[in-house]
């Protein structure tokens, strides 16, 4: 239950950063750290109870009519990436609050951060699929918002837009999955499906729930062809690069796939898929990788290939690859968060990121360059740090004779030697040289800005060190949870003669030979990718202005800013409606007979239909208000006929009066002489507005034709006199019985007549006025 | 339009066509008439003065603005419809009561007091437009 | 009566659609105003023709002692002629200022709220 509580924790901080951040300017980072590091402490203690495969769920209901739960799943995989976002969570806490020292949008930048913390925590614990996926997207939010930090800048937003929608759409896919699952399976919570006898390989879905999951966990872990998102999110402040797209959240879909591979893995598709893109990733991200002068950029590449890596190894599936993959990605949090740092701290420190700037900073940030050294090493896989065991287990992992493993392998060496190189770029290469002229003179920076990568660079070589306890603690129990079973891991940080070992030094070599042919390699890829001059990221850019192009055509075609259009698609539709329900529910009324009416009626109707013919045809406004008055009269000389004395009379004095404004209005606005429309378009209104006639009189015939139900008005009738005490039975309706709908209706007469008379009132504006004011609008 | 009859004509015809009005309005819950064709017809009384005799004429005579006659309609309707609620009953019920005067029985009533209200929203909106289209007229 | 009338009603309600796809303000204003009367006509309609006497109850009884027109449709019409009435008087004095400050009763040539304008929509993020 405790377990429950602690995933507010996060969101509490994040509630507590704007309110602190006016009191405790200095020390708001300092303070708010504490939230992460109790929770990295309580899952550390936690952690000792799931050795070997064990695991635990804990679950209260959160929508019992929708089958979701509010539940955790305790193993060793979510322990450990508990530990991880909450560990490396409070290190980046305090370099943050060194990073933007001063800065008035640090509390702001804490809440996004401690937002995210809130949303990857809950992700990785997360045991049912819907509570997962809620926090799969608020990661997705929470990136956007960080990324998008800056958003004076357009291309902060564009990075920020393009991780969203990316990120956003792969979320829509594994929500698709996801209840793909629980509708096929019935399982709706990671226990179930592991519970589940063959997990989901059974299923007849299984290759669409495959996909669907893939385009989550492919899109959230960058891997090819969707890589191009992260390298842009590099945008964010340095601190956010470090901790949501190195260390943490781009973890999410690597996360995912092992989570799911004792449940899906170990199937051909899985077996080919997953390693093909991850291998194609690796190579793609260390290849593009070498080309960048940016070390954050130089960083966002290598971080690509980790994940391809990553994912290859977990496609792969063997138990030496699990525990190489499990061991890589622990090494990777590690080294890639503390190089981030530290090169956010040659930013903050020396005022530039770029290669070709920076030298010889080894006399002025020694300490600095000790920590880079260090995670470099490890990021290069060299003795004795937990790099190293990562290497060599999944080389042990990789080996076989059949030509697939040999591929692999071949692959991994290649992107493992690529990232040597670039470890070395960034950890090695600014610090050599002779000291240059930086934009800053460059010096050791506070102690906030270095404790971070040290601690993290420690404990790489403390886990390659004391291996026993590291693999007893934490490696066994998450690979034995990607696994499904127990996984043995014994590792060991002395080198011995073996064909992985000779496989690492044949990493090394490559590595130091691409590390000293890197300026040429950079050129020679850099021509390669001009040649080629079309990447996905400039797809992105041609999507979203097909999408917009495409939105204004659409717009501008239904509104077209012409009402006579707009009246006539309203028009069709009506006639359209009505003329097909008539015919498809065979409603057509049924010719009526010759109708027996007495000649003053006739006489009337005939007046209406000649007042209203004369409408249409006069001429001149007196022959269109005169006849218009005609027409009025005559309805309501014929509703006097038909037993309607009220409405006739209203009829009457409206008429008066329409005739009385129409003459004062009138006299000022022309009336064309003729109609404007040409004889064709005059066929064509002319047949619109027949058939909508055609369609409301038959409407109305057929509705005659049906008996009539008096029930209402008999009520009215009855109770007229009797409840309501008066005779007039219209009055005593409109006043009493629906006294509400009165009320209504004056409210909207009188609303009608402030409005003509702030119309008429209203300043005349000159027409070059709302020229010039759309000028400006426009 | 201000011919010398007409204008003298008009202030009578009117007075006479406001007193009708009221007429049709107090008898409407029994015989045909009521609020909605009162107004209509003390509207027209009052365009028909205006047309004669000028705008301010009538704005003068009205004594308040016309659309602050059409608000207090609203207002006394409302209210009348509110009165129920005292009586514990929902809003809007109507409520019956004779009151002696005279010698005279007067029946009084909730919907009376609304159809009042309707007659002057209708009397005060349709004057007021009524009105200040002439204003333009003389401009 | 009720087939005259709903031959009526259609040719009112055609020349009205007729008039309101004009481009003309005051062609169309004219059209509302003949919509006004055919949808009065259409519910006057609906309620049928029972008798010819209004539906008002006699001094000396509690209820109608002879068949009397229908009340509903009427007193659903009443309001809707006041109604349609006060919205005809907008419209006129909207097309009145209309044609007062923009110069046409041309719909097609007011363009303020949606001007033509063929420009590609707004690129950037």
């Amino acid at each position: 239950m405790i377990a429950l509580a602690a995933l507010a924790v996060p969101f509490l901080a994040a509630i507590l950063a704007p309110l602190l951040g006016r009191f405790l300017s200095r020390w708001l980072a300092i303070v708010l750290a504490l939230f992460p590091l109790l929770l990295f402490l309580f899952w550390l203690r936690l952690l000792p109870h799931f050795f070997g495969d064990r695991s635990e769920a804990i679950a209260v209901p959160w929508i019992p009519s929708f089958g979701a739960e509010f539940s955790v799943l305790l193993d060793g995989l979510s322990l450990t990436f508990a530990i991880l976002v909450s560990g490396i969570g409070t290190l980046i806490v305090l370099f943050a609050g060194a990073y933007l020292k001063g800065d008035a949008r640090l509390p702001r930048f804490l809440c996004y951060l401690f937002l995210f913390m809130g949303a990857m925590q809950g992700l990785v614990l997360a045991d049912d699929l819907i509570m997962l996926f809620v926090f799969w997207e608020l990661t997705s939010i929470s990136s956007f918002l960080l990324i998008g930090f800056e958003r004076e800048r357009m291309s902060s937003r564009r990075a920020a837009i393009q991780a969203l929608v990316v990120t956003g759409m792969g979320g829509l896919s594994l929500l698709a999955g996801f209840l793909l699952i629980r509708y096929a399976s019935g399982a709706s919570s990671m226990s179930e499906i592991m519970a589940l006898e063959n997990g989901l390989r059974d299923l007849p879905v299984y290759l669409a729930c495959f996909i669907l999951v893939l385009g989550g966990a492919f899109t959230k872990s960058a891997q090819f062809p969707f890589h191009f998102w992260l390298p842009n999110a590099m945008e964010a402040p340095t601190p956010v690069s470090a901790y949501l797209h190195s260390a943490t959240m781009v973890k999410a879909g690597v996360y995912l796939l092992m989570r799911l591979q004792p449940a899906m893995g170990d199937t051909v598709v899985w077996e080919t898929v997953l390693p093909v893109f991850g291998a194609v990733t690796l190579l793609t991200g260390t290849i593009l990788g070498l080309r960048q002068t940016d070390l954050k950029l130089v960083l966002a590449y290598t971080t690509v290939a980790s994940l391809g890596l990553l994912v290859m190894l977990t496609g792969f599936g063997t138990e030496g690859a699990i525990a190489g993959a499990v061991l890589y990605l622990i090494a990777h949090s590690l080294f890639k968060g503390g190089l981030f740092m530290v090169a956010g701290g040659i930013d903050h420190e020396a005022g530039s990121r770029d290669l070709r700037q920076l030298s010889g900073l080894r006399h002025g940030m020694p300490l600095t360059f000790a920590i880079a050294l260090l995670c470099a090493l490890s990021m290069g896989g060299l003795p004795p740090f937990v790099g190293f065991l990562a290497k060599e287990e999944m080389y042990y992992g990789l080996l076989g004779d059949d030509p697939w493993s040999i591929v692999l392998l071949a692959a991994a060496i290649v992107g493992n030697g690529l990232m040597l190189a670039l470890g070395f770029i960034v950890g090695l290469r600014p610090f050599l040289g002779k000291e240059m002229k930086a934009p800053k003179h460059a010096h050791e920076g506070p102690p906030d800005l270095w404790v971070g990568p040290a601690i993290l660079a420690l404990c790489g070589i403390g886990a390659g060190l004391f291996y026993h306890v590291f693999h007893e603690t934490i490696s066994i129990p998450m690979a034995s949870a990607v696994a499904g079973e127990v996984v043995p891991v014994e590792i060991g940080p002395i080198p011995h003669l073996s064909t992985a070992f000779y496989l690492t030094v044949l990493t090394i070599a490559l590595g130091v030979g691409i590390y000293l042919l890197q300026d040429r390699l950079r050129a020679g890829v850099d021509r390669a990718l001009v040649a080629f001059g079309w990447g996905p990221d400039r797809g992105f850019d041609q999507v979203i202005a097909g999408l917009t192009t495409a939105a204004h055509r659409i717009t501008y075609f239904f509104q077209s800013g012409r009402l006579d259009l707009y009246m006539t698609t309203v028009f069709c539709a009506l006639a359209f409606t009505i003329l097909f329900s008539l015919s498809f529910f065979s409603e057509v009324p049924a010719l009526p007979e010759w109708p027996d009416l007495a000649i003053h009626e006739w006489t009337i109707l005939l007046i209406i239909v000649v007042g209203m013919g004369t409408v249409i045809m006069a001429h001149n406004r007196l022959t269109a208000i005169v006849s218009l008055g005609i027409q009025g009269f005559g309805v309501a000389v014929l509703f006097m006929l038909e037993g309607a004395p009220d409405l006739s009379f209203t009829q009457f004095m409206v008429e008066t009066l329409s005739v009385v404004i129409l003459a004062l209005v009138m006299t000022r606005i022309p009336l064309a002489k003729t109609d404007h429309r040409s004889d064709p378009e005059k066929l064509i209104d002319g047949g619109i507005a027949g058939l909508c006639g055609i369609g409301i009189g038959a409407l109305l015939l057929a509705v005659t034709q049906t008996p009539f139900d008096s029930r209402l008005s008999e009520f009215y009738e009855q109770y007229s006199r009797t409840i309501a005490h008066g005779r007039n039975i219209v009055n005593v309706i409109i006043v009493d019985f629906r006294g509400l709908d009165t009320l209504g209706e004056i409210a909207v007469v009188m609303i009608a007549g402030l409005a003509v008379l702030g119309l008429i009132r209203i300043r005349r504006p000159r027409i070059e006025d709302i020229a010039t004011e759309t000028g400006d609008r426009s | 339009m201000r011919t010398v009859i007409f204008r003298t004509v008009a202030p009578f015809l009117t007075a006479l066509m406001i007193i009708f009005s009221i007429f049709i309005l107090l008898r409407g819950h029994n015989e045909p008439g009521g609020g909605f064709i009162g107004g209509l017809i003390a509207a027209s009384a009052n365009a028909v003065y205006g047309i004669a005799c000028g705008v301010s004429p009538v704005r003068r005579s009205l004594r308040f603005h016309p659309m602050t006659i059409a608000g207090a309609g609203l207002f006394i309707a409302t209210l009348a419809g509110l009165a129920s609620i005292f009586a514990k009953a929902g809003f809007l019920t109507g409520l019956w009561t004779t009151v002696h005067l005279f010698g005279q029985s007067i029946d009084l009533s909730t919907p009376l007091f609304f159809d009042i209200g309707v007659y002057l929203v209708v009397l005060g909106t349709f004057s007021s437009i009524g009105l200040a289209l002439e204003e333009r007229e003389v401009e | 009566m009720e087939t005259v009338l709903s031959v009526v009603v259609g040719l009112l309600f055609a020349s009205a659609v007729y008039l309101m796809l004009s481009l003309h303000t005051i062609r169309m204003l004219l059209g509302v105003v003949l919509l006004g009367n055919a949808v009065n006509l259409l519910i006057f309609t609906v309620g049928r023709f029972r008798s010819d006497v209004p539906p008002i109850i006699p001094v000396d009884s509690y209820v109608p002692t002879t068949d009397v027109a229908n009340p509903l449709p009427q007193a659903l019409i009443l309001t809707a002629i006041v109604i349609s009435f006060s919205f005809f008087v907008f419209l006129l004095v909207l097309a009145y200022r209309a044609y007062q400050d923009l110069g046409t009763d041309d719909s097609d040539k007011m363009r303020l709220a949606e001007p033509v304008e063929d420009d590609s929509p707004p690129r950037g993020y």
